[in-house]
């Protein structure tokens, strides 16, 4: 056939666990694991990755849904983001992710982009590895031996690199129901509706009596990974809000951010936005 | 390991099978194999929406989807929906409307408008444009395809009254 981009590879349409593992050990780096292709697909089509054989997990059970049990709420690695968007239980008792999602690429996409994969693919731009960062989620990895846990604030290692091993598939993301004390707000700038941003800033965190108490600012497209803003959270330990209040926590920032040139601008360009949607999400808060 | 898969399913209401290289994308398959060229190709990497076609009821990017993830699935591409007259008020809307000019976009947007009407039967105009914001326009400046959309909308309320 003509028109064919991607280098050749292999394709297996995965029916179990077991077998994406057998795969992995098989072919270490030249497998890929193929979830909702969103950001896969891309790479191939450009031949910025040639892998010898894809690994499609679309088939595998169990993989997907969103539950709620001991104050957890568990989303299943394979969980579309449109699925998300639309939970009830992702509204009520998560209600920073439910912020963050219609942000999130175009409906088409949303159809088949997952929630793992957002999260395993680690863009810095990208809003759910922010936001995880913020709600205090963690992660399931799961390979041969066994499960393990991982936290969020542990997962994102750099650019594009986490805490997975090759050998392991992220099953699930398991995040705490929102306390009863917290307040969400979330901010993003981006140059078209469904673009990744150019920076965006996800928070969670108490709001007592009109005071924050640990409060989780959590950067996204200010750096190689999701960033917590540890020096305007802590800035903001114990204060009301007040102008005084955000312009110690945007103070506080140049201690946290250190953001790169990109195509989007230079890095003070970057500063002052982050100052600005943390003016916006402050507020936000306080309301 | 084997470099080409088997693969079975239904476009626009017909069987078909076939023997593919991986690597083939949908909206090629469904271009170059099926010579069904209503889907088009733009960017190849998801960012404009030319190649938008139906699986299993919803719509994605043919070009970030493997033929061979379709085996099995129920496919719809602009071909079908258009023999079967799913869409004719919103072909006819813009028409009128001059919704389209060199026309490259119109069967992505024409797939995403009804995908937005049959989730939400009234849009405001900035619901739509937000659900239309994954589909690239180089020559209309969207207006008069939000426009179309929203008359087609009133419509269908009207008629299902
Ligand atoms: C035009 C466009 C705009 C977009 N805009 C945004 C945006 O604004 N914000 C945003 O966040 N995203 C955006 N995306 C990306 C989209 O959200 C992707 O769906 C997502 O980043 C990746 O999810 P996926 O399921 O498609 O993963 P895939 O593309 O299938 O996989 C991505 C990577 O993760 C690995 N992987 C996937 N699932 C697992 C798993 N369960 N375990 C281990 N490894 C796994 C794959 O091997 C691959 O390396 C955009 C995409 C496009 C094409
Ligand atoms: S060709 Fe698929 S989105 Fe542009
Ligand atoms: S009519 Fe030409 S791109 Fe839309």
């Amino acid at each position: 056939m003509k028109n064919v981009k991607p280098a050749p590879f292999a394709y297996v349409r995965a029916q179990t666990l077991d077998q994406v593992f057998d795969l992995l050990e098989q072919h270490g780096d030249d497998a890929r694991i193929l979830a909702g292709g969103q950001s896969l697909m891309a790479t191939l089509n450009m031949r910025l990755s040639a892998p010898d054989v894809l690994i499609d997990i679309n088939h595998i059970d169990g993989l997907s849904g969103i539950e709620e049990s001991n104050g957890k709420i568990r989303i299943g690695a394979l969980t579309r983001h449109n699925e998300v968007a639309a939970s009830p239980i992702i509204a009520e008792q998560a209600p920073l992710i439910a912020k963050a999602m219609p942000h999130i690429a175009h409906q088409a996409i949303r159809n088949r982009g997952t929630f793992g994969g957002s999260i395993a693919f680690a863009d810095p731009a990208a809003e759910l590895p922010a936001v995880s960062r913020a709600v205090g989620a963690e992660f399931i990895l799961q390979g041969r031996g066994g499960t393990r846990t991982v936290a969020a604030n542990d997962f994102f290692l750099g650019l594009f690199e986490t805490a997975r091993e090759p050998n392991e598939i992220l099953v699930a993301a398991e995040i705490p129901v929102i306390p009863a004390n917290e307040k969400t707000a979330f901010n993003e700038l981006a140059r078209r509706h469904g673009d990744y941003a150019i920076i965006g800033l996800a928070a969670q965190g108490g709001v007592d009596g009109g005071a924050f108490s640990n409060m989780r600012l959590s950067f996204f497209g200010a750096g190689d990974r999701p960033i917590m803003a540890e020096a305007a959270n802590t800035a903001l330990e114990g204060k009301s809000y007040s102008d005084a209040t955000v312009a110690d926590a945007q103070a506080a920032l140049d201690a946290d951010l250190d953001p790169m040139d990109d195509l989007n601008g230079p890095p003070e360009m970057k500063m002052h936005l982050a100052r600005v949607i943390t003016a916006r999400v402050l507020a936000e808060l306080a309301r | 390991m084997d470099k080409n898969v088997d693969i079975s399913l239904s476009v626009n209401g017909q069987e078909v099978s076939r023997r593919v290289p991986a690597r083939t994308n949908l909206v090629d398959f469904v271009r170059y194999e099926l010579e069904l060229t209503g889907s088009h190709v733009g960017c190849e990497h998801g960012v404009c929406g030319a190649c938008t076609i139906r699986v299993n009821g919803a719509i994605v990017r043919g070009c970030l989807m493997l033929a061979a993830q379709a085996d099995g699935a129920t496919v719809e591409t602009i071909e079908g929906v258009s023999e079967s007259s799913e869409i004719s008020d919103l072909q006819a809307a813009f028409h009128e409307r001059n919704a389209l000019q060199c026309g490259f976009c119109t069967p992505g947007f024409l797939l995403t408008a009804q995908e937005l009407l049959s989730q939400n039967p009234s849009p405001s105009r900035d619901e739509i444009r937000e659900f239309i914001s994954g589909n690239y326009c180089r020559c209309t400046g969207y207006q008069a395809i939000v426009d179309a959309i929203e008359r087609v909308a009133g419509e269908r309320r009207q008629a299902a009254e």
